[in-house]
């Protein structure tokens, strides 16, 4: 194998397994750190500088974090990333000050973002203090989107999410609320500079089976249900309710049923349990709401007595996989099931809806009614017209909409300056030793070895009563402590220098995860197998050195290192060192 | 500074046959200078005891006094542990064995603790065939002191001091085949596939398995002009042969080229593969190794690997016809019979 280049941004950054795993690249174990020292205000800052919506995400993101997070290889569980956010957020001080400070001396150009939510602030963010002159179009009367409309208040408080999103709307963008935009022809007659759509994926599946069309009044569709509950134009639902589909919207749809006036509540889901789409511990709170979830039970009729919806009907399937991994459901012959409901939810996903934009503008579509757009400039084939979040590539989630919104604003500051919006900056990296004397660090390297605390939740006998109370009541400051020091560090980097080591093993007899050897170079298939443990994760890389003196190499599998410094504390030659990598993905204001 | 050790392992690490993980056999965060070849030497005892998945409570540690004798404590933390007097490891381990003859004993001693102080203790137990594993680790000088030569640093060897040892050496491996030690090696810290299977091999040896490993000693010994620094040893090192150790179940697995290789029984059926042997060298031959041992000083190298093994060994219990049931497993009633059994005895002499 080649020596490894620690000079590519890259290779130290896929070392910090949650950081790499975020869309946002948001600095996690730089954060965490802070709130283990109770700087919540700075970790809050470095949250909002690069996910935009801490608050919101603390509680409700869908992590892709966690299950990359180091710990989750070497103990059971991750360390509880998102729920730290939240400390942050709850804990912060005075913030404001903080940020980007208007009002900004303007450039001259002038942007239209369509939608409110979490993809169009982040673009609001990135380009209001470059002094563009932002106009956003929103068809409610508030901002958030999808952040407002389709998280139920119980999860995230409506305070919470006007805080953060007036943060963005303070820096003096021009809001449009009320305002559906159903003619893209006409925003572009108003000679913007760039358009950007965020528009999200506002079109709920229907699920067109016999009795469909008889039963509309009592059959909804999840997200729109979702908004009229939370702009209170519905108040109730029947007792009985059954929800259909395996999502985290349909979870939010159970739960929010439950809470005005559904006593029976029941999830049908057509595929097995462990396909269900829906995060593990929104299925697991669900339940705690003494919410029942069946699966393998796809719906076959809407039942309709005397007009009016009596409940559906379900047959029986198990799933098949075949060599390939694809599923089918294949009916067990058993009989069918039905089961009684004053109201049914359909939540079985969502699409892109673009019928406003008109098809002669020069914005081509593609397969499914998808933009074609470029992966990394997310601009369309209309070149000042540019789509991020869930309007891009289809529903993803909060924190793909910022990552997209960030890149997005990329791209129309370039293309407003006349550059070549693929030649994009760098991100910024920075790696500093973290030595302070001869066995100490600036981190904390001992390892805790603590299981992943829980978050408590307020009693159900309360929460249940009132849709808009939080039911996680969030980490206090010890927990949050505990679980913050859980954390391996992985951002805190182990460093080789080839010409300092002299060979003496220390650093292979002291690692705990048994991660360093020495030994004679060879292919990599070849040496993943002759380590001190087996690299059998392909995932992780090997960190190699150059030639030693003996002609060995030092390998390392980057794999399940705890970053607990052990190897630099044991050499004698300091050709170890652990060096903080911070890694600031590109950002056209930073 | 740490001083705990994680709990954590790397996952693709298996427990071994008797159901330990490596980090079972593992000692608590050494104390000794970052780079200490003892510390090396004590990473291989623990690999050595992990692969012949030796079950913790059926090994004793025993050490002296110095650097190398605080090695106990930094590994196999589960197993039975003395750390006795200067240069006295051999008279406790002794008692020990005669005691109870069922353990493993690891005695670790220094070049000062065997060299000096102990060297009375440690001819006389090679004399006796102890059955056990001595282990020097020999960095040539005495680092707890701050680094004075010691009875092993080489003839002209520079330490960090500055002047050179005007005094001839012992050489520790030439002395124990002097005195007929049943099982001689030496290697060296920095080479863990030569150690680890010679340390297997002593433990596997009915009687006195002494094992020389040059350790340097980083902080007042690792100078270019030392004869026991990490980059002398490895410029001057010279293997006898290399060593597989093939447990008594296993097969052998690989194929070795004829001629250039032996293979030596143990006595508990376990075998010693040599490969790669130098030519005319004969493990089992006394003479060879004592020739071979003053060839290479005498060229200034320092040759290393199973030098000799009398694979005859008969160890101090089979030499004295002791029970074969542990002197410590006897109660009283088996040791003090009664005055008629004494009777009895007075007159088979009358």
């Amino acid at each position: 194998m080649k020596p490894t280049d620690t000079k590519d941004p890259e290779y130290f950054h896929k070392v910090v397994d949650c950081q790499y795993a975020c869309p946002a690249h948001t600095p996690v174990p730089e954060y965490i750190r802070l709130i283990a020292q109770q700087r919540y205000t700075e970790a809050y800052m470095i949250n909002w500088e690069s996910n935009v919506f801490p608050g919101v995400l603390g509680r409700t993101c869908d992590r892709p974090c966690e299950p990359a997070c180091r710990r989750g290889r070497v103990e059971e569980e991750p360390v509880a990333i998102c729920r730290l956010k939240r400390v942050a957020a709850d804990n912060k001080g005075e913030v404001k000050h903080l940020m980007p400070q208007g009002p900004f001396e303007m450039n001259g150009k002038k942007i239209a973002l369509i939608g409110g939510g979490p993809a169009s602030l982040t673009v609001a963010r990135d380009l209001a203090p470059l002094g563009y002159e932002i106009h956003l179009y929103d068809e409610w009367n508030k901002g958030g989107g999808m952040m407002r409309t389709q998280i139920p208040a119980f999860r995230l408080p409506e305070q919470v999410l006007d805080e953060e999103v007036n943060y963005i709307l303070d820096m003096g963008v021009h809001t449009h609320f009320n305002t559906f935009v159903d003619s893209m022809k006409g925003i572009l007659d108003k000679k913007y500079d760039a358009v950007f759509v965020g528009t999200g994926a506002p079109k709920g599946r229907p699920l067109r089976i016999p009795g469909y069309e008889e039963g509309k009044d009592n059959i909804h569709i999840g997200i729109e249900f979702l908004a009229a509950v939370a702009f209170e134009h519905r108040e109730t639902v029947g007792g009985k309710v059954i929800v259909l589909g395996g999502g985290n919207t349909a979870m939010d749809c159970c739960r929010t049923s439950k809470r005005i006036g559904g006593e029976e509540v029941t999830v049908v889901v057509r595929s097995p349990r462990k396909d269900m789409k829906a995060s593990s511990w929104e299925i697991k709170d669900a339940e705690l709401e003494d919410i029942a979830i069946f699966n393998n039970m796809p719906p076959k009729e809407f039942v309709i007595e005397n007009g009016k919806l009596k409940g559906v009907t379900f047959g029986k399937v198990r799933a098949e996989y075949d060599e390939n991994g694809k599923r089918s459901l294949i009916p067990t012959g058993e009989s069918d099931v039905f089961i009684e409901a004053d109201d049914v939810i359909i939540a079985i996903g969502q699409d892109n809806a673009f019928p406003w934009i008109e098809k002669d503008l020069g914005i081509e579509f593609g397969k499914w009614e998808i933009p074609v757009l470029d992966k990394t400039t997310f601009q369309s084939t209309l070149s000042h017209v540019f789509f991020g979040g869930d309007a891009a590539f289809g529903p993803e989630n909060v924190i793909t909409a910022v990552a997209h919104g960030h890149q997005a604003a990329v791209s129309i500051d370039l293309f407003c300056k006349g550059e070549s919006i693929h030649d994009r900056p760098d991100p910024m990296t920075n790696l500093v030793s973290q030595k302070m004397g001869i066995h100490e660090w600036t981190y904390d390297n001992d390892i805790a070895a603590d299981l992943r605390y829980q978050v408590a939740h307020a009693d159900k006998s309360v929460t249940l009563k009132d849709r808009k109370m939080e039911v996680e009541l969030g980490f206090d400051h010890i927990e949050g402590f505990k679980e913050a020091q859980r954390c391996l560090n992985c951002d805190v980097q182990t460093v080789f220098t080839t010409n300092l080591c002299i060979e003496c093993d220390a650093c292979v007899d002291i690692c705990p995860t048994d991660c360093i050897t020495f030994t004679d170079n060879g292919e990599e298939a070849d040496l993943r197998t002759r380590l001190s443990a087996p690299a059998e994760n392909l995932s992780q890389d090997l960190y190699v050195s150059e030639i030693l003196p003996t002609q060995r190499v030092m390998l390392k599998d980057e794999d399940v290192c705890l970053h607990c410094g052990l190897c630099a504390e044991r050499c004698p030659t300091a050709a170890w060192d652990m060096k903080k990598y911070l890694y600031n993905v590109t950002k056209a204001y930073q | 500074m740490s001083y705990i050790k994680p709990a954590f392992h790397h996952p693709s690490l298996k427990p071994n046959k008797v159901g330990y993980l490596k980090k079972d056999y593992r000692g608590v965060i050494s104390t000794l200078c970052a780079g200490c070849g003892h510390d090396s030497i004590s990473g291989a005892i623990v690999q050595a005891c992990y692969e012949i998945s030796l079950e913790p409570h059926k090994l004793a540690k025993l050490s002296g006094i110095g650097c190398s004798s605080k090695t106990p404590t930094y590994f196999l933390s589960n197993s039975h542990g003395f750390n006795s007097v200067h240069g006295r490891m051999p008279s406790i381990t002794t008692g020990a064995n005669m005691a109870n003859k069922d353990l493993i004993y690891l005695g670790v001693s220094g070049d000062g603790d065997t060299a000096s102080i102990g060297m009375g203790q440690f001819v006389h137990a090679i004399r006796r065939n102890l059955n056990m594993v001595y282990i020097v680790m020999n960095n040539g000088c005495y680092g707890l002191t701050k680094g004075q030569d010691s009875a092993t640093a080489d003839f002209g060897s520079i330490s960090k001091e500055g002047n050179a040892n005007p005094y001839q050496a012992i050489d520790l491996a030439g002395l124990a085949l002097e005195l007929n030690a049943t099982f001689v090696g030496r290697s060296f810290s920095g080479d863990k596939n030569q150690l680890v299977p010679m340390i297997k091999a002593a433990m596997s040896h009915p009687g006195f398995a002494f094992l020389d490993v040059i350790s340097p000693c980083v902080t007042f010994n690792n100078t270019k002009t030392s004869t026991k620094s990490y980059s002398h040893v490895r410029d001057h090192i010279e293997a006898t042969s290399t060593l597989d150790y093939v447990p008594f179940e296993e097969e052998i697995t690989v194929d070795y080229p004829e001629g250039e290789s032996a293979e030596v029984e143990l006595f508990d059926g376990s075998k010693i593969h040599l490969s790669k042997l130098a030519p005319d060298f004969n493990p089992t031959d006394r003479f060879t190794a004592v020739n071979r041992l003053h060839e290479a000083k005498s060229k200034g190298q320092i040759l290393t690997g199973l030098l000799y093994i009398n694979p005859e060994s008969k160890d101090l219990h089979n030499l004295m016809g002791t029970s074969d049931k542990p002197l410590n497993q006897f109660k009283q009633k088996d040791l003090c019979p009664g005055s008629t059994k004494l009777e009895e005895i007075n007159r088979a002499f009358r």
